[in-house]
């Protein structure tokens, strides 16, 4: 709780500082373009080094023991994709794992549950989990995807087909404090943001979970609903000139950026918010979009009964075999009267 | 037994490959890829020469009146809400008259109001759109008055 709390105010920090900064010119013109500028540098130094020094690390005996059995004997049956001897099976292997996060679909949740029997012990596939991961990560790209039409000029067709699947529900809701219908609400942002509120949820409400869950876990996930939060409200109560922004961005894309003079503040912060995100990437846990390709056990053919995989930096260790140690010493051992395997 | 002794001979078998792990291009390779993707805005906008973008014309007839719905910098961020409460209110209460907070009074219409002021929609509304990707199907009911009957159905 208390990690929670200390994330939720360093979050609420970073809202308030674009909130105030807005009223100033010099800031605007840090908080729109430098602090931007600034985190994307950030993000693609920090990702290709961490990258990189990952690449440097030891590679790991191949692991065949993962979920599936491995190639044998021909009438014992293989998993192929599971524990894959091609490199083929690998690539699916990973794909499935990229796209559909398949070893979190089998994840499990040990439970002890009071039977006839007495306590017995279950297992449970954990699927609100998968659930709510899929509809995190799919509903993110959609929502990063949509905003490429403000970094396009033209936007290209294949960005609007996404905005207009996105935007097909039609919500209308009027009331004397706020309405929504136009513009109309896009899904992904909603259910990103519904997703998102899960996955903290069960960090918080679910023991196991949360006596596991760090400062780390807490402040990307209340990040990414601020900026959500920031988005929606952005989008459909709190309205700015989006033709002065979608200058900014151009602006920034073509490297020559115009400060808006008319945006409301809540564009500052959903900059400022999205710009520690992009910053803080490559030093979080967040760096996982990297690193499960660089998985062992999902990266890594299992063919160790196939192929014998020499350790690359192992020592060239002199050896001095019985062989070599007999020609060396025959005579001294004739004359001391022990045995010689050649005479 | 005999596919045991097969195994057995098999592991030790001199025709065994030797594999060195030579994984580091393949990193090397998705990183070009991911910068790449990352940068796509800036390389699109240098392929494509986005060309700069083209102020919004004010009709005439709108000139000439000299004052919107509401104020301007109310109008460029919030016209849509606007039409939609004018909808809601037409259609849902019958009400046709919306008096704005600065007193003037206008009909709650979008075809009779909105683009009988700003009577050149291609220039002004579909342009300002354009740009930021915005499809509105208002006018696949709605008529510009400005066009005929004809263009209108198309
Ligand atoms: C200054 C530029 C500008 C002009 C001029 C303009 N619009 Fe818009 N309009 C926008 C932007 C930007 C949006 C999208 C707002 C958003 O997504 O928050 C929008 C959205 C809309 C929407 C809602 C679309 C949807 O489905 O979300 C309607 C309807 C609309 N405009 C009608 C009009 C009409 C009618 C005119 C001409 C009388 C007009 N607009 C002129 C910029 C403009
Ligand atoms: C009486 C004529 C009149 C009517 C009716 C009218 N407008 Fe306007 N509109 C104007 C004028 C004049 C301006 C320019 C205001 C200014 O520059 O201060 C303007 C500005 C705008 C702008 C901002 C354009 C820009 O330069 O960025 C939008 C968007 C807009 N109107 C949409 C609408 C919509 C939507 C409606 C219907 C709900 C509407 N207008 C009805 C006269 C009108
Ligand atoms: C399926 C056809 C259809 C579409 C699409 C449509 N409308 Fe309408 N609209 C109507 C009808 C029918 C009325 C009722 C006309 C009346 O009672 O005068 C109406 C009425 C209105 C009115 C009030 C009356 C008037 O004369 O304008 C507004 C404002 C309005 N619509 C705005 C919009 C906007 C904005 C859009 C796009 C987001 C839109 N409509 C899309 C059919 C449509």
């Amino acid at each position: 709780m208390k990690n929670f709390l200390i994330s939720l105010v360093a979050i609420a920090a970073l809202w308030l500082i674009p909130y105030f900064a807005a009223n100033v010119a010099v800031l605007k013109l840090l908080i729109a373009v430098i602090i931007p500028y600034a985190a994307v540098v950030i993000f693609l130094v920090g990702f290709i080094y961490k990258v990189i020094d990952w690449s440097k690390s030891a590679v790991p005996f191949r692991i065949p023991t993962t979920a599936g059995q491995q190639k044998s004997l021909p009438w014992i049956k293989a998993n192929n994709i599971d524990n894959p001897f091609t490199k083929m099976g690998v690539i699916i292997r990973m794909l499935l794992e990229v796209l559909a996060f398949r070893s979190l679909f089998r994840n499990t949740t040990m439970s002890v549950s009071e039977t006839e029997h007495g306590k017995r012990l279950a297992y449970k596939t954990e699927i609100f989990l998968w659930i709510g991961a899929m509809a995190f990560h799919y509903c993110f790209l959609v929502v990063v995807l949509r905003h490429l039409r403000f970094f396009l000029d033209p936007v290209p067709a294949c960005v609007q087909l996404v905005e207009f699947f996105d935007g097909l529900m039609r919500v209308e809701f009027f009331s004397s404090v706020f309405s929504i219908g136009l513009p109309g609400i896009m899904m992904s942002g909603l259910i990103l943001l519904a997703a998102a509120i899960f996955l903290l949820g069960r960090r918080l409400f679910n023991a196991k979970v949360k006596y596991i869950s760090l400062m780390a876990d807490y402040f990307p996930l209340q990040l990414i609903i601020a900026i959500a939060i920031s988005g929606i409200f952005m989008r459909h109560f709190f309205k700015v000139d989006l033709t002065a922004v979608k200058q900014l961005s151009m602006g920034l894309a073509t490297f020559s950026p115009v400060i808006p003079t008319n945006v409301g503040s809540i564009f500052y912060i959903h900059i400022f918010l999205v710009s520690m995100l992009v910053m803080y990437i490559p030093f979080s846990k967040l760096m996982h979009m990297a690193g499960v390709f660089l998985s062992p056990t999902r990266n890594l053919t299992a063919d160790t009964r196939m192929n014998r995989h020499i350790n690359p930096w192992n020592h060239d260790v002199k050896t001095h075999n019985y062989d070599e140690y007999e020609d060396e010493f025959r005579e001294v051992m004739k004359n001391a009267g022990l045995r010689v395997e050649k005479e | 037994m005999n596919d045991k002794a097969e195994l057995s001979n098999a592991s030790a078998s001199a025709s065994m490959k030797l594999i060195p792990s030579g994984d580091k291009k393949w990193i090397i390779l998705g990183l070009i890829i991911f910068v790449g993707l990352f940068t796509f805005p800036i390389w699109y906008n240098m392929l494509k020469c986005s060309a700069p973008i083209q102020p919004v014309v004010l009709s005439a007839k709108a000139k000439a009146a000299g004052y919107c719905v509401l104020p301007k910098s109310e109008m460029v961020s919030a016209h849509m809400q606007i039409l939609d409460e004018w909808r809601d209110i037409v259609v849902r209460e019958g009400e046709r008259t919306y008096t704005s907070p600065s007193g003037k009074i206008f009909t709650m219409s979008l075809s009779n109001t909105c683009l009988d002021c700003h009577n050149n929609q291609a220039e002004f509304c579909d342009r300002c759109h354009q740009y930021a990707s915005v499809k509105t199907y208002c006018m696949d009911c709605h008529v510009n008055p400005s066009k005929s009957l004809k263009e209108n159905m198309q």
